[in-house]
């Protein structure tokens, strides 16, 4: 089988180096977000600890903001689980690239890791997933996120801020990275990459629709649209994951 | 602050744990159906498209840096370079820009 011409050692260390600009972006986006916990008045610790745990920006300044207001535990509980229902979907997502060999054990550790950044470069593989990959992203990413996170508690405004702004975009860059080649290639998926686009400028100026998080929003605009997609144009069954055919 | 903070950390953490390993661990075979099939490939593309946009214009402290980063980050994607290049190059992008820009 392909196990065989795989090398592990290699698949960590290049998902190490991918995880790198994602660890730039996260670093800067950490940081303003340990701003936000030193102003709710968490330790460094606790801030380094929540970002370990939770690795996602919009769900960590939600949660940071009910601590700040000391609401009830099942607030925390709904709200965590809205701010990060869209890593629900990448799951499924991700379950249908899992080769039949890969150990179960895999499963938890990889979708523990999953965020907007590590779901994307792993999906962007082709292929089987490959799980040391994913590892290797999360390594050098998640510590990044949480020594950003309790930097900007114990020191708020060391960086400058024409630095943090430069860095705030590592992520959408990397985004593009992404999804641009594929639209290149898929004239579908170039069509619902610009419809993406218009879809979420215009669900920030609508009514009722930008009244939603910006998590809602990302969640209901890719529910319609993939439906969308998925509805008018159904895949061919050798795609969707299994890249060795052909 | 009157709740107990560990106890918040616990909740955060465990709801965003289940979050991201339950559809994981409860879908174990391929999924048969076309319709679903096809809407979970198309899913990565969307998600990552709707998080882009606006959002890269509206992360700098200039919008015109953002667009500028935007414009030059696609052209590279397009072109066919990597991550990290791409990446470092939206971010020296709005960089430059705010030098001029911004004062």
């Amino acid at each position: 089988m392909e196990q065989t011409l795989r090398r592990p050692g290699r698949e960590f260390l290049e998902g190490m180096r991918d995880g790198v600009p994602i660890a730039a972006g996260y670093f800067a986006v950490a940081f303003s977000l340990g701003i936000a916990g030193r102003n709710a008045g968490l330790t460094a610790l606790q801030g380094f600890i929540i970002s370990v745990l939770n690795h996602a920006s919009a769900g960590e300044y939600a949660g940071i903001t009910l601590i700040a207001a000391a609401a009830p535990y099942w607030e925390m509980a709904l709200t965590i689980l809205i701010t990060n229902a869209r890593y629900l979907l990448m799951s499924c997502a991700m379950s249908q690239k899992f080769g039949p060999d890969t150990p179960f054990f895999h499963r938890i550790g990889v979708g523990f890791g999953i965020t907007d950044e590590i779901f994307g470069i792993t999906m962007a593989r082709p292929g089987h997933l490959e799980p040391r990959y994913t590892y290797g992203a999360m390594l050098v990413a998640i510590p990044c996120w949480a020594l950003g996170t309790a930097l900007g508690i114990t020191a708020g405004n060391i960086l400058p801020v024409r630095a943090v702004s430069a860095l705030s975009v590592a992520l959408y860059g990397m985004f593009l990275a992404i999804i641009i080649p594929p639209a290149r290639k898929d004239r579908v998926v170039l069509v619902l990459v610009a419809l993406g686009f218009a879809a979420s400028l215009a669900a920030e100026v609508l009514p009722l629709v930008r009244e939603l998080s910006a998590g809602s929003r990302v969640i209901l605009l890719t529910l319609i649209l993939s439906m969308g997609a998925a509805a008018l144009f159904p895949i061919k069954e050798e795609e969707g994951g299994e890249d060795h055919v052909g | 602050m009157s709740g107990n903070v560990w106890i918040y950390i616990a909740v955060m953490a465990a709801v965003s744990f289940a979050v991201r390993v339950l559809p994981l661990t409860l879908i174990r075979g391929q999924i048969r159906n076309r319709f679903v099939r096809s809407f979970l490939y198309y899913v990565p593309y969307v998600t990552l498209a709707v998080m882009t946009f606006p959002a890269i214009v509206e992360a700098t402290q200039s919008p015109v840096a953002g667009a500028l980063a935007l414009v030059v980050g696609v052209v590279l994607a397009w072109l066919g370079a990597g991550l990290f290049p791409v990446s470092v190059c939206c971010c020296l992008t709005v960089l430059l820009a705010e030098l001029l820009l911004v004062h």
